[in-house]
């Protein structure tokens, strides 16, 4: 188990620098942070003073090295347009982020799982031809246009709930919530659903697919035989045996949301870090976006980790050991 | 009546307030006195030294005034300043008296002389403010209320430029770092404390930056008791916010929606005309030139009949009306008339005339016309990707096979800056407001070590109005100044230099009951927004 542990370490490490190096090298051919940063007044003499004070006017093999020998002490740089700490700044955000991908996530399992399972139960039924079809709108339906829907209709006709922004926060350790108060659960539903919806979707056909094919199995037959209340078989005998497909599309879809919730973000002007990313590359703002995406490839690292971890957990026969993805 | 009915003093205060309100809540129809903006773009600090950009200005001078102020057209104002006066090198401040800061602490020359001291401090600044104190050798206190700036040069823009540095509280803002209070403690609102209208609550990033009314404020007072600003970078979310009645007034709702947003019985739109100019910009270097084919090797934008025949085949009124949406005035120069040194005789674009556009082609030796591409940042200006597909098809109509290279703003400067572009479309805010901004940018000739011709990618270079801007540097009169600049104006113009396109218009969106006066800077500054009466 540890070493399994230290061995997905060391990759991360090793996708880490690989990543960073690309980003650098992306960021230098899009093009000059100075173009984007210096006001159209300023002169020559100024547009290369700035470039000398950021240190952009080195080879950019230069640059690379001074950046790793920072971030190897986790000092990430500055940011050049704020001047903040690049990785102060992200984690800053962390918390709207996490908490909106928590939230869809748990809504997508909440209506997914259930559905799903309904579905592969009774493959043929007009309920079922129903969720089939409302997941095939969740898929294909682009999330920006459903944001949009969403806050047309709640927002503007409706004017139930307000159109965009984070609600009140409280904070709770060091994180900054906003699903403690009443204001941040009315900022929080709308653009939780657009993601969820999607989600949702996804999780309701992986569902379907294990549910059908965990039914005929001799194991489910047996305790139907045995007399067992279908309760009792759905919770322990189905469940149980189709939750690892759908841990998986969780774990990776969580991951997801977290790192790239960026479309969803930007509609609702939801103060998290995918719009912070966004934002950081139209500038070419480099700290913030190597920064950004340094501890993204680490979250969905250890993510993977914990999923398959969850898998030993759900089937003792899965030896970690063994899987050496 | 008094005596007629003793009430006490603190009672009767409380009933004479109560009465203003009822007033004034039947008046206005109950408005909240709380305004809630939403800005396209989040300031990147709170520091009014730290990052010269629009978004960061726009909220500074409504915590900061200046020495000198800039009205809603760019002409300057007195402000913290009562008067000046200028002889030679040497400009002289008299002072407001009684004037306080938001933390009530007087303000005297002392903040001035900091204020001036602090800006060449401020570490890592990605875009400084040291372009306003250009030429200034020194900044002394005279007396509490009187302030003396002497320049190098005689340098009339002294006073333009001071609309630039609004003053901090030398007091507030003293630290023990080289520049005082440092940007990351002004960004929590440590020492920042300014005379504006309003005054700092909080800044949370990404969410909301508050302010509220500034009770020691030295002019009228402001109307707001609290000023909300929520960052909306979607255009689509932001019209949302306001149909939703989540915001009170929009920055910049994309023209597409405009009709719908002035048909909205709840709604209103103000527009303003503003400095910024679109331009195109035509390579003029050499005969080599990397966007031109079907010429034998020539440059056609070296001959004048060539450019004259490219600004002849611009419909202007029509593309302004068709796809501006409407706002957005023709362009006939860089800076509309009556901003300072723009001539009153460049107001009207010329007509379209295509036929006479491809009679000038044919007279320069281009009876087939020639290939050639356009630069343009998608996303940079309003429509920017869209006017310059507009543009192709004009200059195809005349015999000018165009096509158009349009890329993101980033990769986009990049291109222009290395010359890799013949013919771009780009625009200028002239953030002064006055034309040897412009010219000194756009079309006087390069010179890295004078900091002169900066953006002039065209590499345009005339003698003539070299002279007439280098002329006007020195020129303390602004009358006369402002006659040799309208003159160098025209000799560009004629020469067709750059072809001016159109000027911009500001927009913003609001709910009906805001008076808003909107500013030819593009700024969105709260202190222009008052309940309707």
């Amino acid at each position: 188990m540890l070493a399994f542990i230290i061995r997905r370490l060391l990759q991360a490490m090793l996708v880490m620098a690989v990543m960073s190096g690309l980003v650098f090298l992306g960021l230098y051919v899009v093009g000059d942070p100075v173009s984007m940063m210096a006001s159209p007044d300023a002169t020559e003499l100024e547009r290369d003073a700035i470039r000398a004070n950021f240190g952009l006017d080195k080879p950019l093999l230069e640059q690379y090295a001074i950046f790793m020998s920072h971030a190897v002490r986790f000092d990430f740089g500055k940011s050049f347009l704020t001047g903040q700490p690049a990785m102060g700044l992200i984690l800053e955000r962390m918390p709207a982020t996490l908490e909106l991908a928590v939230v869809s996530m748990l809504l997508a399992g909440v209506v997914g799982v259930p559905l799903g399972i309904w579905a592969g139960l009774r493959p043929d039924a007009l309920s079922t031809r129903g969720i089939m079809t409302g997941s095939v709108l969740g898929f294909s339906l682009p999330n920006f246009w459903v944001g949009l829907m969403l806050i047309m209709v709640f927002a503007v006709y409706l004017g139930w709930l307000p159109a965009s922004g984070r609600g009140k926060t409280v904070m709770l350790g060091p994180l900054d919530l906003s699903v403690l108060t009443l204001d941040g659960w009315r900022r929080l539903i709308l653009p939780a659903c657009t993601i969820a919806l999607a989600k949702a979707a996804l999780i309701i056909r992986v569902t379907r697919a294990a549910t059908r094919e965990a039914l005929p199995m001799d194991y489910i037959k047996f305790a139907r035989a045995k007399g067992l209340a279908w309760s009792r078989i759905l919770r322990v005998h189905l469940l149980k045996n189709i939750l690892i497909p759908i841990v998986t599309v969780f774990g990776l879809e969580f991951g997801q949301v977290v790192a790239f919730a960026v479309v969803t973000e930007t509609i609702f002007a939801w103060p998290g870090m995918g719009k912070l990313l966004l934002d950081s590359i139209i500038t070419l703002d480099r700290p913030v976006v190597v920064a950004y995406l340094l501890l993204i490839v680490f979250f969905l690292v250890m993510l993977n980790l914990v999923t398959d971890i969850l898998y030993s957990v759900l089937d003792p026969r899965v030896r970690l050991q063994a899987a050496k993805a | 009546m008094p005596g007629n009915f003793p009430v006490r003093p603190t009672l009767r205060r409380g009933l004479m307030t109560a009465t203003a309100f009822a007033i004034s809540a039947l008046a206005t129809g109950v408005y909240a006195r709380d305004l809630v903006v939403a800005l396209k773009t989040e300031p990147t600090s709170m520091d009014p030294q730290y990052h010269a950009l629009t978004p960061n200005i726009q909220l500074s001078q409504t915590l900061f005034d200046g020495l000198v102020c800039a009205d809603a057209n760019l002409a300057i104002k007195p402000c913290l300043a009562e008067s000046w006066t200028a002889s030679g090198k040497t400009w002289t401040f008299k002072l407001r008296p009684n004037v306080k800061f938001s933390d009530g602490s007087p303000f005297t020359s002392a903040d001035v002389v900091f204020t001036m001291d602090r800006v060449a401090k401020v570490p890592n600044s990605p875009s400084s403010y040291k372009v306003y104190l250009q030429k200034v050798d020194k900044v002394e206190a005279i007396d509490p209320l009187t302030v003396r700036i002497t320049t190098s040069e005689p340098y009339p823009l002294l006073a333009i430029n001071m609309v630039g540095l609004p003053i901090m509280s030398a007091k507030a803002a003293a630290g023990p770092a080289a520049e005082g209070k440092t940007t990351t403690e002004l960004n929590s609102g440590n020492g920042l404390v300014g005379a504006g209208p309003y005054r700092f609550v909080s800044w949370k990033r990404g969410t909301e930056i508050i302010f509220e009314r500034n009770p020691y404020y030295w002019g009228p007072a402001p109307a707001w008791d609290k000023v909300i600003y929520r960052p909306i970078s979607n255009p689509a979310a932001r019209v949302a916010a306001l149909l939703a009645g989540d915001v009170d007034i929009v920055e910049d709702p994309p023209t597409d929606d405009l009709e719908r947003l002035q048909k909205d019985p709840k709604l209103k739109v103000e527009t303003k005309a503003s400095n910024r100019v679109i331009y195109v910009a035509l390579d003029q270097n050499g005969e080599k030139t990397p966007g031109i084919e079907g010429t034998n090797g020539k440059n056609p934008l070296l001959d004048k009949r060539v450019r004259e025949a490219l600004s002849l085949a611009i419909d202007r009124p029509a593309l302004v009306a068709r796809i501006m949406g409407g706002v957005g005035t023709p362009a006939a120069q860089l800076l509309p008339y009556p901003m300072f040194g723009a001539s009153k005789n460049l107001v009207t674009a010329a007509k379209v005339n295509t036929e006479k556009a491809k009679a000038l082609l044919k007279e320069a030796g281009y009876p087939d016309g020639f290939t050639m591409v356009l630069g343009s940042p998608n996303g940079r200006y309003i429509n920017d990707s869209k006017v310059a597909q507009t543009l192709a098809a004009m200059w195809t109509r005349a015999g000018v096979k165009t096509t158009i290279d349009s890329n993101a703003p980033a990769v986009f400067f990049k291109n222009r800056d290395a010359y890799a572009y013949s013919a771009y479309l780009a625009g200028w805010g002239t953030a002064t407001g006055e034309m040897s901004n412009t010219l000194n940018a756009l079309l006087v000739t390069p010179n890295k070590e004078k900091g002169q011709g900066t953006t002039n990618r065209s590499r345009y270079s005339s003698p003539e109005m070299d002279k007439l801007v280098a002329e006007s540097a020195n020129q303390m009169d602004d009358a006369q100044r402002a006659a040799t600049l309208a003159k160098a104006s025209e000799v560009a113009m004629a020469d067709f230099a750059m072809l001016p396109i159109h000027f911009e218009h500001s927009v913003w969106a609001m709910k009906k009951g805001i008076t808003f006066q909107g500013r030819a800077d593009q700024q969105t500054m709260v202190q222009y927004a008052t309940v309707t009466k």
